[in-house]
């Protein structure tokens, strides 16, 4: 096997590497901005905001997080948990003891401890390749776990697991209700993602894509593959980390280590396949997805079925189905929800593009 | 020392039913190249349905040759039908794709079958026997001598049969493995069937341990590490690993969990692997591919 | 005598117990174009993975470019100045034309991570810079009009040529060329030939290059070492390796 054939398929990924953004694409970005800025607030109600908003912004996140790890530099990683749940306990943390630190900088401390705790946990990648790296990404998984667990101080020595989460406010304005989480979610989730976008059209970006797509390769053109392999875990880990304390903060409202169990980290995985790896917007079609789809099961499984199925029938149905789907994006479709949506603008706009639709060969 | 003795000889007993999981691994590994995430999940579903069989009145023997039946159809199918597609593909692409299948498993099992926790009783007893000096239950005896006597079995089956010694042709070079005549195919899915195989026994030596339930999917995260220490392609690796695994998480939980405050055994394993993955790559027996450039 | 650039002393190499390598010395002058052919199994690909740090020699030593290059890693090798392409090109599928050139630029660059996450001017003025370079190699290579396409769907032929681009763009000192031809056509194989030889005149590097076509090979090179079987059988310019009887044993009187 060439050395191209790196943790990931080579065949992955075009949609990144197109030069900076066409004007179709700017224009969908900015629509989905205004949609999100203006028009939600007017419409949604409470439901929406805890139900489907919030958790699709915050999984979006963490999914970006994965994505810059695995999808962007190829270093496989099976504990996005972990660096949520090290940005959720260090923004408790900075809160709860650096209270003169505004919220919004006592998120960024969040993102940057996971970050470090990410790059700690990347140290391994120096070493060994591609799927071995599951092995310290879990362990990182399992200690963290339990270090929140066993050490006190973390949760400022609560005695219920689940610690209420501090109220939320900045510069003197409540941010507690819905409407005001969401805000919060959604701006963070917008400056992260912006940073992001910078960062994988830089020579950092090109770096992790070009470890990912061949680190032999990459190696021996000068590539400082451990440089990219270690800014992929801090960057990825940070990402997560910021999503670990929205988590925590704007959508549970109590921070809980179990809410960050290895399921949380299949979770982001999956929300790569499915959305597309190596793609910021993969990040977000991906969450949309596994957000919406137990709700539309269970309202499809209510009206089908009348009220036969309970809600851990219900679960186990909705896991037979994420199966299936990731194996079928696995072999149909490896680059994901963002690649079928290329397509599909593609053809589209072909198809406007040509007067005469019958001329077609 | 005689309590050092017992925890290390408990740990011993339950590293040989690491072992035996572990070698299900070993086996796909050569063969399709993929560390199986969906092996758990095929324990649970064995355990799963050899129970709900004898609870709906069949005899023992007749379960578990039903079970074995579904077993050996469900491994050939998720041969056939996920992992095939993907030949040539990356490794944590398979991964990927078991992980997928063992959410389909899971699901489909539980789904289809009783989810609660079912009492296995395969009419083993539980008495604490004297071992010299130290006291070890029968029932982790009888377990672990089954589990033994079958990875002895396997081991000795992939030494000396053509099916072994082909499958470790195709293990170093699937190309030059087709070139002289290996049939593929019939290869994977025999391999495939001796891992349902496995998780059959597997899944009944634990089920009656623990209760037929979701915690027997966890035995995959207890493989992982075992793997990594005797190393992905070694049947002798996969059995020293089950046994230092087995070992160290017992005396770890006894020695080192009071000074670090308890259940340490939840990520001792892995930080044992990780120590592995760093001083030696391979794993014990292992060995390292040559790069080419 | 014009000094050497490089110089192999002794070199062995071994897998598992089989000889790769068995002693062997050659030496590469400044500017000159050497050619390493032999049969398959040879060894040639050993001697570049070796220079690369790819591969560990298990005895001799490497002087280049006035310093022992002792047990370097790959990145090393690529900071001292030793540039490569890849028997099957290797390059990253996943993206463009131009970002694959430029990560061949990667190893100067000197952004930090903040730098990059937030388009700071440094950022950007390096960006500008490299981009420059790029699109000067891409234009030298005659892959201007691929500029933007994923790397991946060109032919063959020219994913060879954004290799080489790929490695030029860093201005090696030494630069070694691992069958830049291989599965090439004629007319592919001239223009390949055309670059080597003008990023030799124009930009002074110095090539080492593994080739299985003997035409082009004694057309091409201004010297030519001979292996076989991890040996040096022959060492000189093209017209005499020609007619050296021990070459033709070994390489050239043996049908293709």
């Amino acid at each position: 096997m060439p050395p191209a054939a790196a943790a990931l398929d080579g065949r992955a990924l075009a949609a990144t590497s197109t030069p900076a953004g066409s004007p179709i694409r700017a224009a969908g970005i900015l629509a989905a901005l205004a949609i999100a800025a203006v028009a939600v607030p007017v419409v949604a109600d409470d439901y929406w905001y805890n139900a489907i908003l919030i958790p699709f912004l915050i999984m979006a996140l963490a999914g970006l997080g994965l994505n810059l790890t695995m999808g962007f530099a190829g270093q496989a990683s099976l504990g996005t948990g972990a660096f949520m749940a090290v940005g959720a306990y260090a923004t408790y943390n900075l809160l709860l003891r650096v209270p003169v630190l505004p919220l919004p900088f006592s998120l960024l401390g969040g993102g940057l401890i996971a970050g470090l705790v990410g790059l700690v946990v990347g140290l391994p990648s120096l070493r060994i390749r591609g799927f071995y790296l599951v092995a310290p990404t879990l362990a990182a998984q399992f200690l963290i776990a339990w270090t929140f667990n066993q050490v006190g101080w973390f949760s400022n020595y609560a005695t219920s697991s689940a610690i209420s989460a501090p109220h939320l406010a900045l510069l003197g304005r409540d941010l507690s209700s819905p409407a005001g989480r969401y805000a919060l979610t959604l701006a963070s989730v917008v400056v992260v993602t912006a940073v992001a976008w910078r960062l994988v059209r830089s020579r950092t970006g090109r770096d992790w894509r070009a470890v990912r797509d061949g680190e032999t390769a990459a190696a021996i053109i000068g590539v400082p593959v451990s440089r990219a392999k270690l800014s992929a875990f801090f960057v990825g880990a940070a990402v997560s980390g910021v999503a670990g304390a929205l988590w925590a903060f704007a959508y549970l409202g109590t921070v809980d280590a179990r809410s960050f169990d290895l399921d949380r980290s299949f979770q982001a995985m999956f929300i790569i396949i499915v959305g597309g790896l190596g793609s910021l917007s993969g990040s977000f079609l991906g969450a949309a997805f596994i957000v919406l789809t137990p709700i539309l099961l269970s309202h499809l499984s209510g009206t089908i079925l009348g009220t036969g199925l309970d809600g851990g029938q219900i679960a186990n149905l909705q896991r037979v189905v994420f199966g299936a789907l990731i194996i079928g994006f696995l072999i149909k479709e490896p680059n994901g929800l963002a690649a079928l949506l290329g397509s599909l603008v593609d053809r589209l706009r072909r198809l406007a593009h040509r007067p005469d639709p019958l001329g077609e060969d | 020392m005689s309590f050092f003795l017992e925890t290390l000889v408990g740990g011993v007993l339950a590293g040989v039913m690491y072992a035996l999981v572990a070698i299900g691994f070993v086996l796909i590994y050569k063969a399709s190249g993929v560390f199986n995430f969906a092996q758990g999940s095929m324990v649970l579903c064995a355990a799963l349905t050899f129970v709900t069989l004898t609870e709906k009145g069949l005899p023992f023997w007749l379960a578990g040759l039903v079970t074995l039946a579904i077993m050996v159809t469900l491994a050939v199918a998720v041969e056939r039908v996920v992992l095939r597609p993907l030949v040539n593909r990356s490794q944590v692409t398979l991964f990927m794709a078991t992980l997928g299948l063992s959410y389909i498993i899971e699901g489909g099992s539980q789904f289809l079958m009783d989810a609660r926790v079912h009492e296995l009783d395969l009419g083993i007893a539980d008495l604490p026997v004297a071992l010299g000096p130290i006291q070890v239950s029968s029932f982790d005896l009888v377990a672990a001598a089954s589990a033994g006597a079958l990875v002895l079995g396997l081991a000795l089956f992939f030494e000396r049969t053509r099916v072994g010694k082909s499958l470790r042709a195709v293990a170093d070079d699937p190309q030059a493995a087709l070139s002289v005549g290996i049939r593929l195919p019939a290869l994977w899915a025999a391999v495939w069937a001796v891992a349902g195989f496995v998780a059959l026994v597997a899944g009944l030596l634990w089920g009656a341990r623990q209760g037929v339930q979701f915690s027997l999917t966890f035995v995959v995260l207890k493989a992982l590490p075992v793997l990594i220490i005797g190393g992905f392609t070694s049947i002798t690796g996969a059995i020293a690993g089950g046994l230092i695994v087995g070992a160290g998480d017992a005396l770890a939980e006894i020695y080192l969990g009071p000074l670090l405050g308890g259940s340490v055994s939840t990520w001792f394993a892995y930080g044992l692997a990780v120590a592995f993955l760093l001083v030696r790559p391979a794993g014990l027996f292992g060995e390292r591919p040559i790069e080419r450039v | 005598m014009p000094e050497p650039l490089l110089d192999v002393l002794d070199v062995s190499l071994s897998f598992r117990g089989l000889k790769a390598l068995d002693a062997l010395s050659f030496s590469v002058t400044r500017g000159e174009i050497c050619a390493l052919i032999g049969p398959n199994g040879a060894g040639k690909s050993s001697v570049l993975n070796i220079l690369n740090g790819v591969y560990r020699a298990d005895g001799g030593a490497i002087v280049f470019d006035g310093g022992r290059l002792g047990q370097i890693r790959p990145v090393t090798a690529a900071r001292r100045g030793i540039g490569r392409t890849f028997q099957h090109a290797a390059l990253f599928g996943g993206l463009s034309v131009r970002d694959n050139v430029l990560a061949g630029l990667s190893r100067k660059s000197r952004t930090t991570l903040l730098d990059d996450a937030l388009g700071l001017p440094r950022a950007r003025a390096e960006t500008r810079g490299c981009l420059a370079a790029a699109d000067e190699i891409l234009g030298f290579l005659d892959l201007a009009p691929h500029r933007d396409r994923l790397v991946s769907t060109l032919p063959y032929g020219l994913q060879k040529r954004v290799d080489l681009g790929r490695a030029l763009i860093a201005k090696p000192k030494l630069l070694l060329l691992d069958e830049p031809m291989a599965g090439m056509n004629g007319e592919e194989k001239r223009a390949m030939a055309r670059f080597i030889r003008s990023a030799r005149d124009t930009l002074g590097t110095t090539i080492v290059l593994i080739e299985h076509d003997i035409g082009v090979v004694l057309g091409l090179s201004d010297h030519v070492v001979v292996l076989d079987y991890g040996r040096k059988v022959g060492d000189g310019p093209p017209s005499q390796v020609r007619s050296d009887p021990a070459v033709i044993a070994a390489y050239l009187g043996k049908p293709q």
